[in-house]
């Protein structure tokens, strides 16, 4: 044997057939959503580029924070009222570049793969995938978000101890809220991914996104411009993720629970166009 | 049983798949025949509901793609040996297919025991050699355990052992009664696998045949005659009406005739004879007649002007037309 796999001899699979018809000896039972939902788990875990956005992001946000968190302690503060808990915001958006990496990836490379020809052959409801997909993805990465901004407001309120106390509102924003925004801002890079088709495209198209809005602002200097920019200023990417920690990049902007509201209602727009470019295009 | 009905696909104005209808039918291996760029796969991919057709449809007994509730369990298909995840091992490849249908994961090391890829089960798919990938094309085809199997250019890439390999787990899937689609660009490959052939050129059905009926209709068998006198040959031939014709290279050749008849005419006007030998002309030189008005990409450079490259000798227009494709066609729509 010159080949590295060894071939079995093959045992026929059904007694005595007949021609013209084959019955298969395995259970034929419809499958639901749970068994795509299964699917995708297996195929988002079994690929490293997984653990390597996921466990980039972990140390970004506990990273930061921490960094954060002894900078404040050893220096004095000061005059600034900034909530305490805003300081973790930094590591999180940096640490959405990997959640955006992991959303796009998780359609795109099936595109850039081949697999996803395989996948539509065995569950040729688009649907059905762009939404196990979309499930998945998003309790991996809410969970995850959830647990660092969580661990880093932990820290963080602890190390440094003046400022004002955040209530339980600031608390559940800091925590559940970012994680939600972050998972949700993950599932529009889904979506956009699931529009383009590439990786390297969707994901440049998403940093743009979160950056280039307050870039542009910055710029803005001309005064016919300047509702504009205080529109970009206050309504960008970071802006609303800080406006969830409590604090405002510019007023009147988002606050409270409305950053939520905003990204739900972005991806959801681009989720429809992804199921109708998935149901429309060929593959 | 797969049944297409006046399938057409048309990228812009260019026609891939031009209204075609044939039935795959249960029981034997169907070969899928057509040169590059003939729309076989185009073909392929509308069945399994990837492209949309232009017009036409397919039903897989009876049903929509769409509308079978576990597809893999009615057809496998290995479109090409690359539709994985290179970053996941065979194992997880195959697994996540088997969860989606509900497929016992068990059936996973079982197919992958089938197509001998045991050994390498956990290592990544992008490591794999490119047989090896198409042993794990097949295997994902096989999960199933379906009654339609569907092999798009199977035997790509495999080595001589690996062909032989495939050859015979097709006559052995179609024995046992399922329906076996195989696209081959190689006439010689389908001889020997395939028990009903459809051929197609440029997206057309050209042949909806059997393998047997192909082979009797187009095995041409001849005798090649050489002589330094061919002159006088030629005149002999023609006063005992023995059609004939004449090859560039100064060979005479003779249908259908036997070679002691020839040998004794020869002989009666002791005309010398430097060759007189029994030809039968290969499947692939009657495949390549077939579709040669149709092939889309010739190569240029070292092809003789007026045919297909290695096709038999300038027959100077004495050759008579193709007889398939009247009779095919009528089978076929």
């Amino acid at each position: 044997m010159t080949t590295p796999y060894q071939q079995q001899p093959h045992a026929p699979q059904a007694p005595g057939p007949q021609l013209g018809t084959y019955t298969s000896p395995i259970a034929q039972r419809r499958p639901g959503f749970g068994d795509a939902l299964a699917s995708e788990w297996t195929k988002i875990r079994s690929v490293r580029s997984t653990i390597w956005t996921l466990g980039v992001l972990v140390v970004l946000m506990l990273g930061l924070g921490l960094l954060f968190a002894v900078l404040l302690r050893a220096n004095d503060r000061g005059e600034t009222n900034t909530p305490v808990l805003v300081f973790g915001a930094f590591g999180v958006l940096l640490g959405s570049i990997c959640v955006i990496t992991l959303g796009v990836l998780t359609i795109s490379s099936e595109y850039g793969t081949g697999m996803i020809r395989t996948t539509l052959t065995a569950c040729p409801s688009r649907g059905r995938i762009l939404a196990a997909k979309s499930v998945v993805f998003f309790l991996i990465s809410f969970v995850i978000v959830t647990a660092g901004a969580t661990l880093v407001a932990i820290l963080q309120t602890a190390m440094v101890p003046d400022g004002p106390r955040p209530t339980s509102g600031d608390w559940l924003r800091a925590t559940v809220g970012v994680g939600f925004y972050i998972a949700m801002l993950g599932l529009l890079s889904l979506a956009v991914g699931a529009l383009i088709r590439h990786s390297a495209g969707a994901i440049t198209i998403m940093i743009g996104v979160v950056l280039l809005p307050l870039v542009l602002a910055m710029f803005m200097f001309t005064a016919s411009l300047s509702g504009l920019r205080d529109f970009l200023m206050a309504y960008s990417i970071p802006s609303q993720l800080i406006a969830l920690y409590g604090d405002q990049l510019s007023t009147p902007g988002p606050s409270g629970w409305e950053s939520l509201g905003i990204i739900t209602g972005i991806t959801a727009v681009a989720l429809g166009g992804a199921f109708v470019s998935l149901n429309s295009r060929d593959v | 049983m797969i049944e297409l009905e006046g399938l057409t696909k048309r990228y812009g104005s260019k026609v891939a798949v031009d209204q075609l209808s044939f039935q795959v039918r249960p029981g034997v291996v169907t070969g899928f025949l057509g040169p590059n760029g003939a729309g076989k796969s185009t073909t392929m991919r509308m069945l399994l509901d990837l492209d949309n057709p232009t017009s036409g449809s397919v039903r897989i007994d009876g049903k929509h793609y769409r509308e079978l509730a576990e597809p893999l369990k009615y057809i496998g298909a290995l479109l090409d040996a690359k539709a994985m995840h290179g970053g996941r091992t065979a194992y997880n490849n195959l697994l996540c297919l088997a969860q989606s249908n509900r497929i016992p994961a068990a059936r996973v090391s079982e197919v992958l025991d089938t197509v001998g890829l045991t050994a390498v089960a956990k290592k990544k798919a992008k490591g794999f050699s490119l047989g090896m990938g198409q042993r794990l094309g097949i295997a994902s085809a096989l999960l199933g355990d379906p009654e339609i199997l569907m092999f798009d250019e199977p035997v790509n890439g495999l080595d001589p052992e690996g062909i032989h390999w495939i050859r015979n787990l097709m006559k052995q899937l179609a024995g046992e009664g399922r329906t076996i689609f195989v696209s081959s660009h190689l006439m010689s490959e389908m001889a020997l696998t395939a028990d009903h052939l459809i051929v197609i050129g440029q997206g057309r059905l050209l042949a909806d045949t059997s393998m047997a009926d192909f082979i009797r209709q187009n095995s041409r068998s001849f005798v090649r005659l050489r002589s330094p006198q061919w002159e006088r040959l030629l005149d002999v031939l023609h006063q005992a009406g023995v059609p004939f014709l004449q090859t560039g290279d100064g060979a005479i050749e003779v249908d259908n005739g036997r070679i002691e008849a020839l040998g004794e005419l020869a002989a009666q006007h002791q005309l010398v004879l430097h060759e007189l030998s029994g030809q039968q002309a290969s499947l692939e030189e009657a495949f390549m007649q077939m579709t040669a008005g149709s092939v889309e990409y010739h190569a240029h450079g070292a092809t003789t002007p007026g045919g297909p490259p290695a096709a038999p000798p300038d027959r100077g227009g004495a050759q008579e037309p193709p007889r398939w494709g009247a009779r095919g066609q009528d089978k076929g729509v």
